[in-house]
């Protein structure tokens, strides 16, 4: 009677620790051998082992085996008839005697009998097989009890949970894993489309070509500047390739004139950031704000520009960001009246303009770009390959970077520090 | 874990044949692993008396237990006697109740 009541502490015990043991998160190897090691050691069980079942290769394959040595099979074949069987009995124990009328019993039962198996236990979880325990003879030596068998079988529900929380997890992993390759693909063919837009775009202006595709990389490098992720970033490039889908709709004569346009036609042009938003706007962008760069990168800061004429605040960053990409595009590029100025000027015209035009720490960020290349902290030569090599090595054009950067910033200078190690204030 | 307090804890006993092992308070988790390698270890090493050393263990869980059965699984194959040694009296009560005392010798 004593006896009795330690063993039914005992296993009760081990019976807590095993439910605790699968609601921790820690491996899943160890729980399954912990597992293992509780159910061995609750009813003092000489040899066992726990498998999983692979319902793809009908196979029960051994997770974890204590005593059962380096010949036992760690992959037991099953055939639909053991299947059955193992569904039939549930969570019951099957007897080594009502094993041997099994077809795997005439292939494995070898291995059983040498290693003293006494009890297998299907660990079946929403009537379907997730593996099986393999139990050995008792260190009593006695026959197995009904309430030991019960015990083990309350003990194999839990580890049956655990193996199917593992199996759902790998099933999650495994779909999560095909949807980011899905994703990637979209993206890439979504990318690809927008890059084939900007050139469609860009066609329509002979003295223009690859207006988008060069704003798509500056807005990009101020993104990379300002410290966004690379999600943004990639948004940011998509904004500015996509920034003159409106003029798609404008006459080509008008984009085209080598002449200062009349007002009329004026009007007809500035319709394109409208145009270009109701365009974007119904397409599902993997990126915010798209449309509303569109629309809104001729805005200024101090209200002076359009569609809408807004100030600062209400003026989306993005479209922020768009705007000074293009207009240093504008300057940096020949144009049927005007030839492109100089490195300089336009340096001086974005300070200038900081707080008028462009946000002030959106040209900070650009010029940042353009003196990490200058001095070869930035290794990819962007500006030179969007604006040629003797554009970018003007004369004087580092310290006067360098310069504009500190005087942007009067209340903090920044300081800069190149890879001549040479600061800056 | 710290595996070189288990090493430490390992010795061999005056007799040559004689090895003990401390079974120490990390016998009831998974940990408790490296005692049983350790046994191995000591059996390998052509001990044939293993002296699994209790005198700093207050509980035995069925972690413990099965660890225990796992040294006595391996000593049974190598042909090698365990003692259990220093064990309270709960301990052994749950040894006679799930047959290790059938195993081993108490000291």
């Amino acid at each position: 009677m004593i006896d009795d009541r330690q063993k039914l502490i005992h296993a009760f015990g081990a019976l807590a620790e095993l439910g605790q043991e699968v609601s921790n998160r820690n491996s899943f190897q160890e729980t399954i051998r912990t597992s293992l090691h509780l159910v061995s050691g609750a009813i003092g069980i000489m040899r066992a082992g726990v498998a999983r079942y692979s319902r793809f290769g009908h196979e029960l394959n051994m997770l974890a085996v204590r005593g059962l040595g380096d010949d036992f099979p760690l992959s037991l074949s099953m055939t639909a008839e053991d299947e059955r069987q193992f569904l039939t009995a549930g969570l019951n124990t099957i007897d080594i005697d009502q094993a041997r009328v099994l077809p795997f019993f005439q292939v494995y039962g070898h291995s059983f009998e040498s290693k003293r198996l006494e009890q297998f236990v299907p660990l079946v979880v929403r009537d379907e097989i997730v593996g099986a325990l393999f139990l050995g003879e008792k260190a009593t030596a006695d026959a197995y009890t009904n309430y030991e068998k019960e015990i083990i079988c309350a003990m194999g529900r839990h580890i049956g949970v655990a193996i199917s929380q593992r199996n759902l997890m790998a099933e999650i992993e495994r779909h999560s894993e095909e949807n980011r390759k899905l994703v990637d693909d979209m993206r890439t063919t979504y990318n690809d489309t927008v890059k084939a837009f900007a050139t469609a775009i860009d066609c329509k202006d002979k003295y223009t070509e690859g207006h988008s595709v060069r704003v798509g990389k500056y807005s990009e490098i101020i993104a990379t500047e300002l410290g966004w992720n690379p999600e943004e970033v990639e948004g940011a490039a998509v904004a500015g390739y996509l920034h003159d889908v409106g003029k798609l709709t404008v006459e080509r004569k008008i984009i085209n004139a080598p002449y200062r346009i009349n007002s009329k036609e004026s009007a007809e042009l500035n319709r394109h950031p409208g145009v270009g938003y109701e365009i974007l706007l119904p397409i599902h962008h993997p990126y915010a704000n798209v449309p509303l760069a569109a629309k809104y990168h001729h805005e200024r800061l101090d209200g002076r520009g359009y569609p809408d004429g807004l100030y600062d605040r209400e003026i989306p960053y993005i479209a922020k960001v768009v705007n000074l990409a293009d207009s240093f595009d504008a300057m940096t590029t020949d144009r049927p009246y005007k030839a492109r100025r100089p490195a300089a000027d336009v340096v001086q015209d974005l300070h200038r303009s900081a707080g008028k035009q462009f946000a002030p720490e959106l040209v900070t960020a650009f010029l940042k770009g353009v003196l990490k290349e200058l001095t070869g902290e930035e290794k990819d030569r962007r500006f030179r390959r969007l604006l040629g090599r003797e554009y970018m090595e003007a004369d004087g054009l580092m310290p006067l970077v360098r310069g504009t950067l500190n005087e942007l910033t009067p209340t903090s200078p920044i300081t800069y520090i190149g890879r001549d190690q040479s600061a800056v204030h | 874990m710290n595996t070189e307090n288990l090493e430490d804890h390992s010795a061999p006993a005056s007799d040559t044949d004689t090895a003990v092992v401390l079974a120490g308070d990390y016998l009831n988790k998974i940990s408790g692993e490296q005692i049983e390698r350790e046994c191995k270890s000591k059996l390998d090493e052509g001990y044939k008396r293993l002296v699994v050393d209790f005198s700093q263990t207050e509980i035995i869980n069925s972690i413990g237990i099965s660890i225990l059965l796992g040294v006595i699984d391996s000593a049974a194959t190598s042909g090698a006697k365990v003692v259990f040694s220093d064990l309270n009296q709960d301990s052994i009560e749950l040894f006679e109740t799930l047959g290790l005392t059938k195993h081993v010798t108490i000291a």
